[in-house]
């Protein structure tokens, strides 16, 4: 595997598996009454966050706690980046305190790439931009082979703000990694220009993609991005986009239904859609803290390329 | 090159399961309360069929698990991240129990010393014991087994390697000298 994980494209098929399956025997750990491993101990990790989240930051911090390794946050508000320090000047002091890893959050597409040729520890993608997630990509694929046993040959639809999406380019690079078939359904103003080298197909008809899903990732409409006129009104894109109770009538019987959350009730998801047993959203929860022990522990548990 | 020689062939490792399966049940008087965990992989095949020989001989079930290391190793820092073999215990758990730790090689001890730090995160044990197919000496820790399949004088330099048919496909143990041009 690589030294950092920037971009789910990066990983093959192989190093997918093995997080994949790592995380499998890790998920056990979670369910018994000393949720410890020894194993990074003496490590530090650095939470590296110019942006708010809460779960993924948490998500992070509960795995490498798990791991027993330091754990440092990070936070951009109220710390010397609002003084104006540079992202340069940031890594190199994170790396003076003997950063083992980085995981960063960034604002900006390409930080990730950026600070992984300032530093010498491993950099960890948190989300950059409407770059890539590659962490939550991972928890999906996860949470879906858990529950539909596997990923070769099954539709996955993803539908809604592509554009500004790191989760949807994520996911549609480790999904067609793994073998499955994924569609991305959006308005036409919610694709990027390059969703046509891909390796996924697009549609505008939500309600044909649906019969066809084996699971169905509904996209976070990202308000605090939407600075122009991408849909005319929220109501609309609601009746167009929205999982609703109709829509989800349309699904196959075991079909799933996904969110990586934070989610807006009524909006693109219904209430009770969000709240079915087959809806995995509090389980993707669970697994990113699984699977980012997995990643934690394949980058930093064995030696460390200096 | 390298040669090697069978030291245990597929009857020998019959025998000396056979034998540690009544050494367990005498030693721990009918092993009532007793709970084999393997060392994955060889060891959690030996731990299965130790269970089922006990299960044969006295009727009594016993609870079989798995309890992997990796995670508890000293040495993981010397070589790139493993994948981890899988930790799976009774449902009735180990507090209490008397849990007989199976590998299938004893060497350094280091081994067994991970898989006694694992246990601590699992539970509470009342004792734990050591069963092994093989003792090849060398020994780095204090450490010793309880029940060993055969006790195999070896120099460093040589390996040793167990082959059995459910991981394998073959059953054998394999004294490996390299170097010998």
């Amino acid at each position: 595997m690589n030294r950092h994980l920037i971009s789910a494209g990066d990983l093959t098929k192989d190093d997918a598996l093995l997080i994949l399956d790592t995380a499998e025997e890790l998920a056990r750990v979670s369910e018994r009454s000393i949720k410890k491993l020894p194993t990074l101990r003496g490590r530090t990790v650095v939470n590296l966050f110019f942006e708010d989240s809460t779960r993924t930051r948490i998500s992070f911090e509960a795995a490498a706690k798990r791991l027993s390794a330091d754990v440092i946050n990070f936070s951009a508000k109220g710390s010397s980046v609002s003084k104006g320090e540079s992202l340069k000047d940031t890594a190199l002091t994170l790396e003076a305190m003997g950063a083992d890893a980085v995981v960063i959050r960034h604002g900006s597409s390409g930080a990730p790439h950026r600070l992984a040729t300032w530093v010498r520890g491993s950099v960890v993608n948190a989300g950059d931009g409407t770059h890539e997630h590659p962490t939550q990509a991972l928890l999906d694929a996860f949470s879906m082979r858990r529950r539909l046993g596997g990923l070769d040959g099954r539709r996955i639809t993803i539908v809604g703000d592509v554009l500004h999406s790191r989760v949807a380019r994520s996911n549609v690079l480790l999904l067609a990694t793994l073998g499955a078939d994924v569609t991305l359904v959006a308005p036409p103003t919610l694709l990027p220009v390059s969703v046509g080298s891909w390796p996924c197909e697009v549609s505008y008809d939500l309600d044909a993609a649906l019969p066809k899903s084996d699971a169905v990732m509904m996209l976070r409409v990202q308000k605090e991005r939407m600075n122009a006129a991408y849909f005319p009104s929220e109501r609309e894109y609601s009746r167009r986009y929205g999982l609703d109770r109709d829509r989800f009538a349309k699904m196959p019987d075991e079909a799933i239904v996904m969110h990586p959350g934070p989610m807006n009730r009524g909006m693109e998801i219904a209430a009770e859609v969000a709240d079915s047993p087959r809806s995995t959203i509090v389980e993707q929860v669970a697994n990113g803290v699984t699977i980012r022990m997995a990643v934690l522990y394949l980058l930093l548990g064995g030696e460390t390329v200096a | 090159m390298s040669e090697s020689r069978a030291v245990l062939e597929g009857p020998d490792i019959h025998r000396a399961l056979t034998r540690i399966a009544h050494e367990i049940l005498e030693r721990t008087k009918g092993a009532g309360e007793v709970v084999l965990l393997g060392i994955p992989t060889r060891g959690a095949t030996l731990a299965r069929r130790l269970g089922d020989r006990i299960e044969q001989f006295e009727g009594v079930k016993i609870p079989v698990g798995s309890i992997d290391i990796t995670m508890y190793r000293d040495d993981l820092r010397l070589k790139p991240a493993r994948p981890l073999g899988r930790t799976e215990l009774p449902p009735d758990g180990i507090d209490g129990k008397t849990v007989v730790l199976v590998d299938d090689v004893l060497y350094s001890g280091r081994t067994v010393r991970a898989a006694l730090d694992a246990l601590n995160d699992l539970g509470r044990p009342t004792s734990v014991q050591l069963a092994t197919l093989v003792d090849r000496g060398h020994r780095e820790l204090p450490i010793r087994a309880d029940y060993v399949g055969k006790n195999l004088p070896t120099a460093k330099s040589e390996k040793v390697k167990v082959y059995l048919e459910e991981t394998d496909g073959r059953e054998a143990v394999l004294l490996i000298k390299e170097g010998a041009k």
